[in-house]
């Protein structure tokens, strides 16, 4: 489904990837876990093809975005770290803008405002919307074309843990229709933990381990932190708090 | 239908609209606030007008001055200060109010630095001295008109026949202000409106997330430049109506041309909008750069005063900028009954601009 080989991307002097590769399977949930600065985000939007890689190939169901960018742009959905759409749009005219770059009517619009439970927004101006609700608008944008591939950037970060919850629910229900193959970064052990099959850690631009939750532990590592703290010799949480600040 | 409702430049549109008219800044800066500033400056420079002098009298007491002031001054006192009205009425120029008043040498600089009076008088040996800045209108014409006062008090009083007034359409202040005001809202409203609107959208990260769906990049810009040029035209007309309203002023010359130079201005300022905004993504560099580009031509062009007051050696260039271009051209139309070929030159040389720098702008635009 996808493949990343052997990537490199570095700004001026810093190598933000430095030789990743790895290839995620149809229907697969995966979670590329790593502390900020890792080069998740350098990574993932060279994934979605808003930034070309140095050197090193990805392909996306065999195709490059090089050949094939019209094609791929439909079949992907995805939110980026930050995006904050604009102010004095409601709800409902931000998703009917999006639906529209993909042919798509009010039906969808208001099937993904279901999906994502903002039925209650849907006349708000995105300005009025709580950091959750924000995320929730910004999975809707990315359900829209009812994607085979989703890309979500920390989808998480800086939501209390009620609306982290929301939103993990959100994903679970996608994950047991099992049409949609996701990857996701974080730096939530949690999140990797529950939602997905397969964790990749990265730190400073190259994989540490990958693997199911089982592979990666074993008798010296109980849990994730554990392991991180023995692969890299620093805590994941630490870093995290820090952001959430 | 449907096709229409689900089309993405339609749709584009459609928010590019409601963001716009849900900012009340923009309908006031935009609508409200040309139309004030032209009723403003219309009633100011159109009411018969009334000049007032401040004289500051240094050592008159008991001279010439002095006695013509108990003659045809009133007494009256200003923040604790002797003063002597002398009011003197003419139909043609209007009347003129001059307060005299007392004061030492030391305090009569001092209000003279601060704005608050036009000239010092003083009496040395009954000659009577005039003491201002030369380089200063105000203070020259307070000179000549009270100097010629003072020779012979009583002659100004009625009307002179010499001065033929000319209140033709055209040649009043209004007249020229007007399609100024035009010009220069068509501009900031452009190059605000565009440029702004690009740069936020570029550092609130949402240009990336645009185009990391399948948008064409070319709707996401027609949308924007669509709906700011239909708001100038609402804007014109809205300031074209009132000025004719209240000021009866309106367009003699051809209507065809003036609406052909109105496209060529807003394709102009569309590019250099475009250009401004085609790299950064901080807003306030973005506004420094933006009022880089409109605060000098904002002074120079002859908005507000005429240009022609610069030095001889700046005109050409002042006239080759595209706001001079467009204000004299509207002008022209206005004023002189211009029609199409009186414009073809700035109208051509505006469309070529507005290409040139549309061109270069996407071929730098950084869209993420
Ligand atoms: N546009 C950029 N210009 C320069 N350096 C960048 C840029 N984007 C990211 N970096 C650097 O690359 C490294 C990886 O960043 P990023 O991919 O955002 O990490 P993460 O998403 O894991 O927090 C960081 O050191 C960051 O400072
Ligand atoms: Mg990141």
């Amino acid at each position: 489904m996808i493949e990343v080989k052997n990537v490199y991307k570095s700004f001026k002097d810093v190598h933000a990837v430095r030789g990743i590769s790895f290839s995620v399977r149809q229907g697969e949930f995966v979670a590329l876990l790593g502390p900020n600065g890792a080069g998740k985000t350098t990574l993932v939007e060279m994934m979605e093809g808003l930034r070309k890689p140095d050197s090193g190939d990805i392909f996306i169901q065999g195709k490059s975005w090089k050949k094939s960018e019209k094609e791929l742009r439909q079949i992907i959905g995805l939110s980026l770290q930050e995006t904050r759409f604009p102010e004095k749009l409601k709800v409902r005219e931000v998703l009917r803008l999006f639906a529209s770059f993909f042919k798509l009517g009010t039906e969808r619009v208001d099937e993904v405002i279901a999906l994502v439970g903002l039925e209650n927004k849907r006349q708000s101006l995105t300005k009025n919307l709580s950091g959750g609700q924000r995320q929730r608008l910004a999975l809707a944008t990315a359900l829209l074309n009812r994607p085979q591939i989703l890309f979500l950037d920390e989808p998480t970060t800086g939501l209390d843990p009620h609306s982290r919850f929301d939103l993990w629910n959100i994903l679970q229900e996608l994950k047991s229709k099992g049409d949609t193959t996701l990857l996701l970064t974080t730096h939530y052990m949690e999140e990797a933990q529950s939602l997905c099959d397969h964790i990749i850690i990265i730190d400073e631009g190259v994989i540490i381990k990958g693997g199911s939750l089982n592979e990666l532990l074993d008798d010296q590592s109980h849990n994730l932190d554990e392991l991180f703290i023995r692969l890299t010799g620093k805590t994941l949480t630490d870093n995290s708090n820090q952001v959430l600040k | 239908m449907k096709s229409l409702k689900n089309n993405q430049l339609y749709r584009l549109i459609l928010c590019r609209f409601a963001e716009t008219v849900r900012e009340p800044e923009v309908l006031f800066w935009g609508i409200i606030f040309p139309v004030l500033i032209s009723i403003g400056l219309g009633l100011a420079f159109t009411q018969n007008n009334e000049s007032k002098f401040n004289i500051l009298c240094v050592g008159t007491q008991g001279t010439e001055l002095d006695s013509l002031l108990t003659i045809y001054g009133e007494k009256s006192e200003k923040k604790g200060k002797e003063t002597f009205i002398w009011k003197v009425e003419d139909a043609t120029l209007g009347n003129t109010t001059y307060h005299f008043i007392h004061s030492d040498w030391d305090n009569a600089i001092i209000s003279l630095k601060r704005g608050e009076s036009d000239i010092i008088v003083t009496d040395s040996l009954s000659k009577i001295g005039y003491h201002f800045d030369p380089n200063n209108a105000q203070a020259q014409l307070a000179y000549m008109k009270l100097s010629a006062l003072v020779q012979s008090p009583t002659r100004i009083h009625s009307a002179q026949p010499q001065i033929s007034p000319l209140t033709l359409k055209g040649v009043r202040y209004i007249d020229f202000f007007i399609p100024g005001l035009i010009a220069f809202g068509l501009m900031s409203s452009l190059l605000w409106g565009i440029s702004y609107t690009i740069i936020e959208c570029r550092s609130q990260r949402l240009l990336r997330r645009l185009i990391a769906s399948p948008m064409r990049k070319s709707n996401y810009l027609i949308a924007i430049m669509f709906v700011r040029i239909v708001m100038n035209v609402a804007e014109a007309l809205i300031l074209l109506f009132f000025a004719w309203l209240l000021f009866d002023v309106y367009i003699q010359g051809s209507i065809g041309a003036f609406a052909l130079l109105f496209v060529a201005g807003n394709v102009a300022f569309t590019g250099v909008a475009v250009l401004l905004s085609c790299r950064t993504s901080k807003t306030e560099s973005g506004t420094g750069l933006i009022n880089l580009v409109q605060m000098p031509m904002m002074l120079l062009s002859g908005i507000f005063f005429s240009y022609h007051n610069f030095p001889e050696w700046s005109i050409g260039a002042i006239k080759l900028l595209p706001l001079t271009a467009l204000a004299d051209g509207f002008r022209a139309i206005f004023n002189e009954g211009a029609g199409w070929l009186q414009v073809a030159t700035p109208t051509a040389a505006l469309f070529v601009l507005g290409a040139v720098c549309f061109v270069a702008g996407m071929r730098w635009f950084k869209w993420q």
